[in-house]
């Protein structure tokens, strides 16, 4: 199985890419680990990728004066092993750490996993509920757009054909607050079935989901109704048994109902584990 | 369209001009000759095709021959030294790491991954290590005694070698 013909070219920096990517029907190129997947499949056939994958511009964690910056070229590997993230944002390291196998975090990236927006990704759900904004440059500059409302639909975002994600970043996480990502995963392709992101920043609690609808989401309902709480397991329990979703995804590994219950299983053991993380 | 790339392949240079689309294992396997590399499923699920990149293991029917421009490549077939063999394929012998054979290549080059981050892992360590690595025979059993057994080996522990 292999790809049908298209032009490659790589991007020595930003602008380079962004006047290659203004070409007609390009696409960008990172780790590949969901694009050449698709290209094998005949499911994209763009005319020409641009390899962006050697921009460093892109790529690292920094943690400064409460903010984080996250590239949107750092891998998953890079994710999981971040000594800075481990006090930043926690879930973001655990969620990357989590995702398929070691040769695929060897090669994936931030910006391709959000980009690609597969609702079982692990790293959606993680950036809403770090509440996230994700910087975007294209033909026309830059601009940036919370991590709420990036996500649109089922594989689809807020960014355009030419525009490349630069890098993604929130207010790092403080002495006493806490995070964590528990996922329940589809014992052969490992994807989530249902993943869990928790933090609890201050009096603040925000809970979001991939897997368990078509978008990732966040479950501003029982968030709202744990903030300012003891975070009791009676609390966390109380709250999560009014979780609903309208339109949760139903297929042959799990029905809406059973997501929904996962939804509620695996919220409660990401929310614990965080509250008992807390410094 | 043709593309001349450069890439050192167990320590030896080639430049060769590749299509686009053309995927590295194809390349190590049809242009350079080294067979070594087994193709399983070509869909990023079984692993055999592992092999390592700049030091990373990667899944070869994952990455373009293009996006290798550059980089170092270690296959099995750079593994032994002459007729010495590398401990982790000694490994996998004396402990009956395989039975076809077909996912050796693979697991051997994961391991070597993962053994170059953490040259001591736990047994629980070693079976998320091949999470990506599918064997249709031995159980894994005998595999993750081979690796734990070459770490050993190779961090000075285990006698003779
Ligand atoms: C076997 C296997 C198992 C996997 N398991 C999981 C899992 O458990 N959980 C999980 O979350 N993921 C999983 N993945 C997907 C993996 O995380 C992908 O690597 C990731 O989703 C895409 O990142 P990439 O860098 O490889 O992107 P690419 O494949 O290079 O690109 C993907 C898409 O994003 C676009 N893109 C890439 N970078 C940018 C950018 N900076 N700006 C704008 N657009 C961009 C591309 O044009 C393309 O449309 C798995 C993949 C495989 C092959
Ligand atoms: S052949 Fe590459 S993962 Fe199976
Ligand atoms: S030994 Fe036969 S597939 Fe592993």
């Amino acid at each position: 199985m292999f790809p049908g013909n298209f032009e490659y070219v790589r991007a020595g920096n930003l602008k380079e890419a962004l006047t290659l990517l203004s070409g007609e029907d390009c696409k960008a190129l990172a780790g590949g680990h969901s694009l050449i997947p698709l290209l094998k499949q005949r499911l994209a056939q763009p005319a020409k990728l641009v390899d962006i994958s050697g921009l460093d511009e892109l790529k690292g964690v920094t943690v400064e004066a409460g903010k984080a910056r996250v590239g949107a070229l750092t891998t998953h590997r890079e994710l999981a092993a971040s000594e800075a993230l481990q006090g930043a944002a926690q879930v973001l390291s655990e969620a990357a750490s989590k995702v398929g196998d070691p040769q695929v975090r060897n090669r994936g990236t931030l910006g391709g996993n959000i980009a690609h927006a597969d609702p079982a990704s692990d790293l959606p759900a993680v950036l809403l509920a770090l509440d996230a904004e994700v910087s975007i440059v294209g033909p026309n500059g830059s601009r940036s757009t919370k991590a709420d409302g990036f996500f649109s639909g089922l594989m689809d975002t807020d960014l355009a054909e030419n525009e490349v994600i630069s890098h993604v970043e929130f207010s790092s996480l403080g002495a006493g607050d806490a995070s964590a990502y528990c996922k329940f995963e589809h014992p052969a392709s490992g994807y989530a079935i249902c993943g869990a992101a928790a933090v609890i920043r201050g009096s603040e609690v925000r809970l979001a989901f991939n897997g368990v609808a078509a978008v990732p989401f966040l479950a501003s309902a029982v968030g709202d109704s744990l903030s300012g709480s003891d975070l009791s397991d009676a609390a966390i329990d109380s709250a999560l048994s009014a979780l609903e979703h309208d339109d949760p995804l139903s297929d042959l590994h799990a029905s809406a109902e059973y997501r929904l219950h996962l939804a509620k299983v695996y919220g409660g053991r990401a929310l614990r584990a965080a509250r008992d993380r807390r410094g | 369209m043709g593309h001349r790339i450069q890439i050192e392949v167990n320590g030896k240079r080639y430049e060769r001009e590749v299509d686009a689309r053309r995927l590295l294992v194809h390349f190590l396997r049809e242009d350079l000759g080294l067979t070594g590399t087994n193709v399983g499923c070509e869909t990023s699920l079984c692993g055999a095709c592992t092999i390592l990149v700049n030091g990373q293991s990667v899944k070869s029917c994952t990455q373009l021959a293009v996006q290798a421009d550059g980089t170092s490549v270690t296959t099995i077939e750079g593994m032994a030294d002459g007729q010495d063999l590398h401990p982790l394929q000694a490994a996998f012998r004396d402990n009956h790491g395989l039975q076809c054979g077909y996912c050796t290549p693979g697991m051997i080059m994961v391991a070597a991954g993962m053994l170059a981050d953490n040259p001591a892992p736990t047994e629980q360590e070693i079976r998320q290590g091949l999470k990506g690595n599918v064997c249709r025979c031995t159980g894994y059993h005998n595999i993750v005694k081979s690796i734990a057994d070459a770490a050993e080996q190779m961090n000075g522990k285990g006698g003779d070698s």
